[in-house]
């Protein structure tokens, strides 16, 4: 039984992880309906910043993530001007794909010529070491904590913002049918910008996390958790704020889990045949909402 | 939320195509070094025959990623290798005739190995030191065999860099390097329970594992977990470390690269799990993680053939003219590796009586003979002796780190 909770408590800490980059993920996708696949790779770009400000420059890990989130910003309102804007009026939703798998190559092969191929290792941003639990025979690792506490706040956050500012009804007007916003007055650009700055800003601070948690630095760092949460927000329902805090630490758990019951080679295949189960069941995820297009 | 079926679709099938581009990217390359090897195949009968009568200085050839991801490992053997030509030289050359080396860079890709040794061979090489990584060595030595061109790679660890008789390796096999690491922990009873975290998806990792696995059997210890990872899934080892740490393993072995080593160290130790861990040659360079915390790998224990720490002569008079010639970086085990190849190719050269006016198979051909006839007594063991499989023989030394800094371990 103290076994199956630690590799829990595993699973939570994986979850919580692919969680906060869930919420970035979906939070874009949410508003201006496009996959931008270049989010994993703004969260390396993340973590290269904490790590120069931190580890090279020896300034406080609050620094680091400060710089971190200014760099994520301006790099994703950027991108999004100069790669996805032109793009909004193409005629098939794949063009703007491609041009999201492009920039992720570009971002990443960018890092490769700065920052150079050698592993990194990452200074924890968080330096509280957890509980300790049963005596001694569960440990929650401090990271974890504040990654699943920092998720919350974000979600409330969101929902907040949202529901209750200005900007966060155009968002949601912008969501719901671009053309009858702009009618309305709604500067479709401006709001999309504004989405984009927070799914940047978001991919900052997941980066400080993920790094925390696993403390190596790559130009690929986050190729693979940025796919995983991919997968987490489709299971939660692509779109919905709470929806990618459920999947990410569903998929989390769930891939601890058949890590140590199954097989260590296989978890993968699991993580991706649930996709692929979830598209077939319930393509709308566990909190999608399935709305009927009018005519 | 029109069209969002459509989208997921797209999303997916865009993934797949570029997961299947990806696939055919590299089944390309292995094409175009296979034509490459045909084509060229074809020519090398002549430049065989043409560079045979010059005389006067043995040309030796040296193939490694001096530029790329491994040219640490590149620069390591050219820089070794000049060296021991110098000292070589110096001392009156190899079988009295003079030596002349020439690097050329291969940048860790098998089709530019393939072209490097083509350029070596206009220049006139006779011997070849190369390629220094496993896959490249491979690739080169369709060609050695065609031409019937000595090779000896100082570092190609792949059980196939020595499958045709004209090649011969400095390093470990791989499997060798798995049965080392059993029969040391077997011999210094270090554990009766040990744990392995290995790469099934990494060709070296796995080879390691299974023969690791076939000597266990025989040292008199137990493996009581063995748990994988895969390339694409590197970032989390809690379950393996959990794995590990339930079925009380003392020992942990990882014959795995550095990179995933420092996770796992860094990972062990927030579980307050705390086996000896024990790596092969691929642990070698942990230290050099850039902002590791070296107190992680406190009594981390690896069996490589070489460390610049030892007092023996050899090793200390290698180490200083290392360091004065290239900016005081200190050798890694490629180039001593690199270093003992040259001074092999000297026994063999010396033993069959070879000189530089015969032609590039006659050498082959007494070279052949001759290696497994020599021992060689170099940095990387006391006498290293060859079997007519290409394998070395020799003493493998573990190194334990101390104080972050790799000692002999005793």
């Amino acid at each position: 039984m103290l076994s199956f909770l630690n590799y829990f408590v595993s699973g939570l800490s994986l979850g919580s992880i692919y969680a906060i980059i869930a919420l970035g993920y979906t939070m874009v996708y949410g508003i201006a309906k496009m996959l931008n696949f270049a989010h994993g790779d703004f969260i390396m770009i993340g973590c290269y910043m904490i790590f120069t400000i931190v580890s090279t420059m020896g300034l406080p890990p609050v620094a680091g993530i400060i710089v971190a989130v200014i760099v994520c910003t301006i790099l994703g309102v950027t991108t999004e001007k100069v790669a996805y804007k032109p793009l909004r009026g193409a005629s098939s939703p794949l063009a703007v794909l491609i041009t999201a798998i492009g920039v992720s190559y570009l971002l990443e092969n960018a890092a490769l010529l700065i920052f150079g191929a050698d592993t990194k290792s990452f200074t924890s941003v968080i330096s509280w070491s957890g509980i300790t639990l049963a005596g001694g025979q569960l440990k929650i690792q401090g990271v974890t904590i504040v990654t699943i506490a920092v998720s919350l706040l974000i979600l409330v956050f969101l929902q907040l913002f949202v529901h209750k500012t200005r900007e966060g009804q155009a968002m949601l007007a912008v969501s719901q049918d671009r053309g009858a916003a702009t009618l309305m007055g709604i500067n479709v650009n401006k709001t999309i910008s504004i989405t984009f700055a927070i799914g940047s800003a978001l991919a900052a601070i997941a980066g400080a996390l993920l790094c925390s948690a696993y403390p190596s630095l790559t130009p690929y760092t986050g190729a693979m958790p940025g796919i995983k949460a991919f997968v987490a927000a489709v299971l939660g329902g692509i779109g919905s704020i709470p929806g990618a805090m459920i999947g990410g630490l569903v998929l989390g758990i769930i891939e601890i889990l058949s890590r140590t019951y199954i097989s260590s080679q296989l978890s993968d295949a699991i993580v991706f045949s649930i996709l692929i189960i979830v598209l077939l069941v319930k393509p709308t995820g566990i909190l999608g909402k399935n709305i009927q297009e009018k005519v | 939320m029109k069209n969002y079926r459509k989208v997921l679709g797209l999303t997916l099938a865009a993934t797949m195509a570029v997961g299947m581009l990806a696939g055919c990217g590299s089944t390309a390359t292995g094409d175009t070094a296979t034509s490459q090897t045909a084509d060229s195949a074809a020519s090398s009968a002549d430049a065989a025959t043409s560079t045979a009568a010059e005389g006067g200085t043995f040309k030796i050839g040296v193939i490694g990623p001096l530029t790329g991801a491994a040219a640490a490992y590149g620069s390591a053997v050219a820089n070794a290798a000049q060296i021991a030509v110098d000292e070589i030289n110096a001392a009156g050359g190899m079988n009295g005739y003079q030596v002349e080396l020439k690097s050329e860079d291969d940048e860790l890709d098998s089709t530019k190995s393939v072209n490097a040794y083509n350029t070596l061979k206009d220049w006139g090489m006779q011997f070849l030191l190369g390629s220094v990584t496993s896959g490249c060595s491979i690739a080169v030595s369709e060609e050695t065999k065609n031409d019937n061109m000595f090779q000896l790679t100082p570092s190609g660890s792949a059980v196939d860099c020595v499958k045709y008789d004209n090649a011969f390796r400095v390093c470990f096999s791989d499997p060798a390097q798995g049965t080392a690491s059993a029969q040391y922990i077997g011999t210094h009873k270090l554990a009766d329970k040990v744990g392995v975290i290995y790469d099934s998806s990494d060709v070296y990792s796995s080879g390691v594992y299974q023969s690791f696995e076939t000597e266990a059997a025989n040292q008199g210890f137990e493996i009581v977990s063995a748990e994988a990872f895969t390339s694409d899934n590197k970032t989390d080892f809690s379950v393996q470390l959990q794995k590990a740490k339930d079925a009380g393993a003392e020992l942990v072995f990882l014959p795995i690269y550095y990179t995933e080593a420092s996770l796992i160290l860094a990972q062990a130790n927030t579980m307050d799990y705390k086996p000896t861990f024990f790596g092969c040659d691929g642990m070698d360079g942990i230290l050099s993680v850039e902002n590791f915390d070296t107190s992680l790998a406190e009594g981390l224990m690896l069996l490589t053939p070489f460390s610049a720490d030892a007092t023996d002569d050899l090793t200390v008079n290698f180490v200083k003219a290392y360091e004065d010639k290239y900016n005081g970086e200190v050798p890694n085990q490629f180039a001593a590796d690199s270093y003992d190849g040259v001074y092999a190719i000297k026994a063999a050269i010396e033993k069959a009586g070879i000189t530089p006016d015969m032609s590039i198979s006659d050498i082959c051909e007494g070279m052949k003979t001759a290696m497994t006839q020599i021992s060689v007594d170099g940095l990387t063991s006391s006498a290293i002796t060859w079997d007519a499989s290409g394998e070395p023989t020799k003493e493998p030394k573990a190194v334990v780190i101390k104080d972050g800094a790799y000692a002999l371990a005793e």
